[in-house]
């Protein structure tokens, strides 16, 4: 009894101290893999979405404005847009951050240095190939978890995040 | 014969029931979002040769270099900053493993309407400004690229030649970190080709890796 709520503590520190770090305004924090899946596989009350992209990927840079205006739209509900640069670390900031400001991107960004993609692919999901941009919703609490690999067809999207919302009173 | 006519109903209703039933399916699977699944080849499966445009000139395919025991195809060009970080190794690949039996085979999917540096003129400069050793073709239809499951670049497959034909090995990355060489741990074609030139199975034969995605045409 006792060590699950030591856990449950532990857990929200950390859960906190991320929230916190990457929530800077026009910082980048790099983080590694383990960083990210204990997010994914964080039990909350809040939908995660976890959004892939790159600097260099021309698909993301064009997609990546829309998902920023339904983060803004959304902003009210539970829902919490992640957007995880798949830029290499030295081109922090020559890259990325300038083109975060120059987008005015005020969702939380994060650089994910984990060179060796085969080894944690397949944690984000079975079926996504490494092609990006890719895009996960995730709600433990709901148990929902949708993956979208490539640019996302906006109608579904929406369906699917929308099923996601959570309700005021759920817990 | 009142029986007969609610009996009569009774196989009325179902029958409507069972076509409602039916349409109800067929429009679940109507609105069922557009799949795109085109995995490609498997480990193990025959590859179809191919004739594509090399840079140093005329059409290449795999048939036609009788003293090769198979091949390493990667798809890559010019304008991907993860394909350029993995340049200068897929060279080195060749150095090593085109004597040994296993040449490079470079080929472009990418439509080059959409990034004007994947044009054929622009890989003829590169390979000739860079020295490149390997046929680096270039697969104008996209349809080699379709056929191998291809989704991005780099994207590397170990073929080996069994007679006539050409047996999928290896379908992934090349090696562990695309931003260091200095830093790579796991080497997965290199170890795919040694594997196969002792007569070996390959162990690690397949793996997900971070790229650019293909500009496919009219898409």
């Amino acid at each position: 009894m006792y060590w699950k709520q030591m856990l449950k503590t532990l857990y929200l520190g950390l859960y906190l101290s991320v929230f916190q770090a990457i929530s800077q305004p026009k910082k980048v924090e790099i983080i590694k893999f383990e960083h990210l899946q204990k997010l994914i596989n964080h039990t909350s009350d809040t939908t995660l979405i976890v959004h892939f992209w790159a600097t260099w990927c021309r698909p993301c840079v064009e997609e990546l404005p829309s998902l920023e205006n339904l983060s803004k739209e959304y902003s009210t509900k539970k829902i919490r847009f992640l957007m995880v640069s798949m830029d290499f670390p030295k081109d922090l900031q020559q890259k990325v951050i300038p083109f975060v400001a120059k987008n005015n991107i005020k969702s939380e960004v994060v650089l994910l240095d984990e060179p060796d993609y085969n080894a944690w692919i397949d944690e984000v999901d079975k079926d996504w190939s490494g092609t990006i941009p890719a895009t996960l919703l995730v709600n433990l609490t709901m148990r929902k978890r949708v993956f979208f690999e490539g640019q996302v067809n906006m109608e579904h999207f929406l369906e699917e995040l929308k099923k996601m919302i959570p309700t005021a009173g759920a817990n | 014969m009142k029986m007969k006519k609610i009996m009569k109903k009774i196989y009325i209703l179902s029958s409507v029931a069972v076509l409602l039933m039916g349409l109800a399916v067929v429009f679940a699977f109507k609105n069922e979002p557009p799949t795109i699944i085109d995995k490609g080849y498997g480990i193990g499966d025959i590859v179809a040769d191919f004739k594509l445009k090399s840079t140093s000139g005329g059409v290449t395919s795999m048939a036609e270099n009788h003293s090769a025991k198979g091949y390493i195809i990667v798809f890559t060009c010019n304008h991907c900053p993860f394909s350029k970080a993995y340049e200068s190794r897929i060279m080195a690949l060749d150095k090593k493993y085109a004597s040994q039996g296993y040449p490079v085979l470079a080929i472009n999917p990418n439509d080059p309407t959409a990034y004007e540096e994947d044009s054929f003129e622009n890989m003829q400069a590169v390979a000739k400004s860079k020295g490149y050793t390997f046929e680096y073709l270039q697969d104008e239809s996209q349809n080699v690229a379709r056929a191998f499951g291809a989704a991005r670049t780099p994207s590397a497959y170990v073929v080996k030649r069994e007679g006539d034909k050409f047996i999928m090995q290896y379908i992934g990355g090349i090696d562990d970190n695309t931003q260091d060489a200095n830093g790579v741990t796991k080497r997965y074609v290199e170890d795919a080709v040694n594997s196969l030139l002792v007569g070996k199975p390959v162990v690690v034969n397949i793996t997900k890796s971070v790229g650019c995605a293909i500009k496919w045409k009219g898409v």
